[in-house]
């Protein structure tokens, strides 16, 4: 099942061009491992600003390419950093790395 | 209103980098130049060594964030009138509103729109230019300060009354000191002159209103503020005469006839206010103390004296003026008489 929107994607792809979609996918997957060990070393500091501010840029950037389910997971962390609630997170975590590793996946097809 | 699709320069703000990359690409594609700032602290070091025309900014980053970049450029004059745009997520809007109460010019969401981007970034680049091209303006008739609180305070053709000292300047005999030259001599003279006369005003806080043939207004007081007028308008009647020297040496130098000026400064309340259209208004003050002013400035020729002032502008002056009371003066179309003093250097 696909874990990106084509919608959102195709747009995305219309807007930018074929090269530079590439670019764009590529600087995201590099980017993206450096997030989720921030929102990590965030919760393991019970850093709630460092946690947020990751947490935030995942949220953005899976939104930019369509990827809602890691964007709403993401959202749900951004969250519990705003409130200070890093002791809440549970398995959230777990699930936003799968669900980083499905669209890591998708988005490498994806490339042209 | 005609939007201009001329390129401008743009600052894209964010610590994210594929939003960087993105921004830059919509915005490249619509011909712009786009620099890039990976935190606020970097955007303010490129804000203040290089000038841009729109800057596109994060909330959330780093060191500094939009917040604090927004108070930044609101302490900064050069920075102040600088439109931003925020880029936001949609989830974040009450921080928007806040970015906007605090002076950002527009939002955009991200994930981005480019046709709302282009749409957004091209209003904010014709406002730019109307500002700068209305700062220009302004600064050709006013000092930078008056410039800034004009358009801190907002430009209005309505009138209203306020307290100024008034500076008439004629030169002496010019009509006989222009016979005796080319006419490309005179308009030479006229404008090294000026710029003399331009110099000593507005470095002084006044602003020159009016230029009639070889005369010159000034008022100092207004548009801006400046409680110490009386003083400011003498100083720059003491600044006119030293520079006038310095000119006239020149002159002698070159075998011509020296430059005689007279100045006349009244204090008082005057009508001011911008006259003229919308497309073209000067400032400019109305009323008896301004018919006072011509008077006094006419009567140095008599007097002998090349600075005189009434006795309002001489309660305005600190001791450390000189000045010589010359005793009780009617002037014409004047019922009372008015006491004038000359201002010694």
């Amino acid at each position: 099942m696909s874990v990106i929107d084509k919608t959102t994607f195709d747009e995305l792809k219309q807007m930018s061009g074929d090269e530079f979609i590439n670019e764009l996918i590529d600087t995201f997957l590099e980017d993206a491992p450096k997030m989720i060990e921030e929102i990590k070393s965030g919760l393991a500091a019970n850093n709630a600003d460092t946690f947020r501010r990751a947490a935030h840029s995942m949220k953005s950037n899976a939104a930019t390419f369509g990827a809602s389910q890691l964007a709403g997971l993401a959202k749900e962390l951004e969250m519990l950093g705003k409130e200070n609630k890093l002791h809440e997170t549970g398995d959230r975590l777990r699930a936003l790395e799968e669900a980083y590793e499905s669209v890591r996946k998708e988005l490498k097809g994806l490339k042209s | 209103m005609k939007f201009s699709h001329e390129p401008g320069q743009m600052l894209v703000v964010d610590d994210n980098r594929v939003n960087r990359l993105l921004l830059t690409r919509a915005l490249e594609q619509n011909d712009h130049k786009v620099s890039n700032a990976e935190n606020g602290k970097v955007a303010m070091e490129m804000l203040r060594s290089k000038s841009y025309d729109v800057i596109l900014l994060d909330i959330d980053m780093p060191e500094m964030n939009g917040f604090e970049v927004l108070e930044a450029m609101l302490q900064d004059e050069e920075l102040r009138y600088l439109p931003v745009i925020m880029t936001s997520a949609s989830d974040e809007l009450d921080r928007v509103v806040k970015c906007i109460e605090m002076g950002a010019e527009d939002y955009l969401v991200k994930p981005l729109n480019p046709v709302l981007l282009r749409a957004r970034v091209n209003a904010s680049l014709e406002k730019k230019r109307l500002r700068d091209e209305q700062r220009k303006l302004f600064r050709t008739f006013a000092t930078p300060q008056v410039a800034e609180q004009l358009l801190r305070d907002g430009f209005s053709l309505g009138g209203k009354y306020v307290t100024a000292s008034i500076m008439f300047t004629d030169i002496r005999s010019f009509t006989t000191l222009s016979e005796k030259q080319e006419p490309a001599e005179i308009i030479e003279l006229l404008n090294d002159y000026f710029a003399l006369m331009f110099d000593a005003i507005t470095a002084n806080g006044g602003t020159v209103n009016q230029m009639q043939g070889d005369g010159l207004m000034a008022i100092f007081g207004a548009p801006a503020n400046d409680e110490d007028h009386c003083e400011h308008a003498v100083r720059a009647a003491l600044e006119m005469i030293e520079l006038l020297k310095a000119f006239n040496e020149q002159r002698t130098m070159q075998n011509k006839e020296e430059v005689r000026i007279g100045i006349g400064i009244a204090t008082g309340k005057v009508i001011a206010g911008y006259t003229g259209t919308q497309h073209r208004a000067t400032y400019t003050c109305v009323g008896d103390t301004v018919n006072l002013a011509a008077r006094i400035e006419n009567h140095t020729k008599d007097a002998g004296k090349p600075i005189l002032i009434d006795h309002h502008t001489r309660e305005g002056l600190p001791d450390q003026i000189q000045v010589e009371d010359l005793g009780e003066v009617t002037f014409k179309g004047k019922q009372q008489a008015i006491r004038v003093f000359a201002v010694n250097g």
